[in-house]
């Protein structure tokens, strides 16, 4: 089991989301954060002083998979999110030791 | 900032006490004195036939007309009272409330609303005795303390067609909003039972001597009862913009920085509520400025129309200036900027004409973006909220254009001993009254600096000022008041 974690633009949700749910993937776990990689932030106005912002939001998609369906899911995600500009975002992935189903105790890949 | 507290951690319940002990001794013996006389009955109608009952019929019909202009005047006196407590609550709760970090948005609307309930009781005492009793150029006296001797007959002196109580109620909230200002300047770091002592104190010993010099009887700076260094001031430019705006920045001064200023980015958690807050104010400013016609009239008008367009113009003024320089235009920029011709145009407002509204109000616009884009930064204080650059700033540059755009054609205030008009500004040919407003300016700045002064340090000594550093850390929402403004984390 796979666990992947995907930092992409706010406004690629709703694509990203689409794109996994037409491959399969029935669960995902949606975060909103803030962050920065090469891309820079934004300069605000308030009375006069400068304000650099230089953490921007993102939305971060976390599922773990099974692991032949990981590499489908990157290809999903990379082909709704992508726009060729710097602050497209990032996709990692990690080992799951294991995964646990809360309702009835199932374990392993049956549980996700 | 090390405390030198001499009361100790019961402070709360200490002032709660003192304070009952004080209105119980106060109320005691005056309360045994006669009461003043109620308002008079209304003339009987006059009788048929003769020449007797005609004219006593004039006279019934007289005493009518007279009634309908009192009536008149008293609904408009107790609405522009009612627009000015708005200003205080919530226009400029949220004004400031917005401007600061979420963690201390409730301190900050408290201070604000802190003031509506203190002072009011405050002013029933002493407070309205001190200001506009009668007593010398300086102070009034305590012949009307808890009120006495003010009630529905008017005071020829202050406004002959409404009620003396209806102008107290109107006068008091402008005393409620006036130590309210200052609280921009120590945001975000201030005790909250520092701050209730230290602006009772300020509103004893610095707003009531100015509002008596300017507007009471005999006072040194009145403009309409023969005061030496008559100061034209219509709604108070000096006693509320000035001294609330001076005293901010030796406030500013004396607290010094919040933590991590000017380094760290403190932006506004909320530039909507100060938005709202803002449009408050320019409405509730109506009550401020043409209220202080004291009557329904002509010069009401002149004073609302006054007004609303130094708003207008100050709003394109600091825009203008914010667009040039930042090459944006801020939506907090044009609010501000609306406010600072707000305060410009207080002196002014039932004295110049619409044109010379416009020119008072770009002006000011332009001069208080200057004040808090650049002279601000140059000089590296924490005013938070920029009470000085606002008020401070723009109620001294507002009182000096008041001497110079002052008309004797919109108000003839200026008369010589067999009635004539005399000319009112520096554009009419009266130099001399620039200098008149120089001294009332000047008399503000100093007593608002001399008084701040000695204010702070007495509470500093006594309740200690600012908070601890973790507190400020935690906020003063938390530590203050152990409430949390916006609690949207936890789920359902």
């Amino acid at each position: 089991m796979t666990k992947v974690e995907a930092i992409i633009q706010t406004s690629k949700l709703d694509a990203v989301k689409e794109a996994l749910h037409e491959i399969g993937i029935e669960g995902m776990t949606v975060l909103e954060v803030r962050g920065h990689g090469r891309q820079k932030g934004h300069t605000e106005f308030y009375r006069g002083r400068e304000y650099t912002v230089d953490l921007i939001p993102k939305i971060k998609i976390e599922m773990v998979l099974a692991d032949d369906m990981v590499e489908k899911s990157v290809q999903a995600i990379v082909n709704a999110a992508r726009t060729g500009k710097i602050g497209d975002g990032k996709i990692f992935l990690t080992r799951v030791d294991d995964a646990i189903r809360i309702r009835n105790d199932e374990r392993g890949e049956s549980a996700l | 900032m090390t405390e030198r507290r001499l009361i100790p951690r019961f402070a709360g319940l200490f002032f709660l006490v003192a304070f009952l002990l004080v209105v119980l001794l106060v109320v005691t013996p005056l309360t045994l004195a006669a009461q003043s006389p109620s308002q008079q009955e209304a003339q009987p109608d006059a009788q048929q036939g003769g020449q007797a009952a005609q004219s006593q019929r004039i006279a019934a019909l007289e005493q009518r007309a007279a009634d309908a202009k009192s009536s008149a005047d008293n609904a408009w006196m107790l609405t522009s009272a009612a627009l000015v407590l708005m200003m205080t609550g919530p226009g400029l709760a949220l004004f400031y409330g917005g401007l600061v970090r979420k963690k201390n948005v409730l301190g900050t609307m408290m201070q604000s609303f802190a003031m509506m309930a203190v002072i009011t009781v405050l002013w029933a005492i002493v407070g309205y005795s001190l200001a506009f009793g009668a007593g010398n150029s300086v102070i009034g006296g305590i012949h009307n303390a808890l009120l006495r001797g003010v009630g529905l007959q008017p005071d020829a002196d202050y406004a002959a067609t409404i009620p003396l109580e209806t102008f107290m109620v109107y006068q008091l909230m402008f005393a409620i909003i006036t130590p309210a200002l200052i609280t921009g300047a120590f945001a975000e770091r201030m005790k909250f039972r520092a701050m209730l002592l230290f602006l009772i104190l300020w509103s004893l010993f610095v707003y009531d001597p100015m509002a008596h010099m300017v507007w009471g009887k005999g006072g040194l700076l009145n403009a309409s009862l023969g005061g030496r260094f008559p100061t034209l001031d219509f709604a108070g430019g000096t006693v509320v913009h000035v001294t609330s705006g001076v005293s901010a920045l030796v406030c500013a001064l004396y607290l010094g920085k919040r933590l991590g200023y000017p380094k760290m980015a403190m932006p506004p958690h909320s530039v909507v509520l100060s938005f709202i807050g803002a449009c408050l104010l320019w409405v509730g400013w109506f009550g401020f400025n043409a209220g202080s016609a004291l009557a329904a009239g002509g010069l009401a008008t002149s004073a609302f129309v006054a007004t609303h367009f130094g708003a207008a113009a100050a709003a394109i003024g600091w825009s203008g200036a914010e667009w040039l320089r930042n090459g944006k235009p801020s939506v907090l920029g044009a609010v501000s900027g609306a406010v600072a011709g707000l305060v410009a145009i207080t002196p002014a407002a039932g004295f110049v004409s619409p044109m010379s509204a416009l020119a008072i109000g770009l002006i000011a616009g332009a001069f208080c973006f200057w004040m808090v884009a650049k002279v601000k930064a140059r000089f590296g204080y924490d005013d938070s909220l920029d009470a000085f650059g606002v008020h401070g700033a723009g109620g001294t540059i507002g009182a000096l254009l008041t001497g110079i755009f002052a008309s004797s054609a919109i108000n003839p205030i200026f008369k010589d001993p067999s009635g004539n008009t005399g000319p009112s500004g520096l554009l009419e040919g009266n130099a001399h009254q620039l200098l008149n407003q120089c001294v009332g300016v000047a008399i503000a700045w100093v007593l608002a600096i001399v008084g701040t002064l000695v204010l702070l340090l007495i509470v500093d000594k006594v309740v200690g000022l600012r908070v601890s550093e973790d507190e400020e850390m935690q906020g003063l929402d938390l530590s203050q008041h152990g409430e949390e403004g916006y609690y949207w984390e936890t789920p359902a």
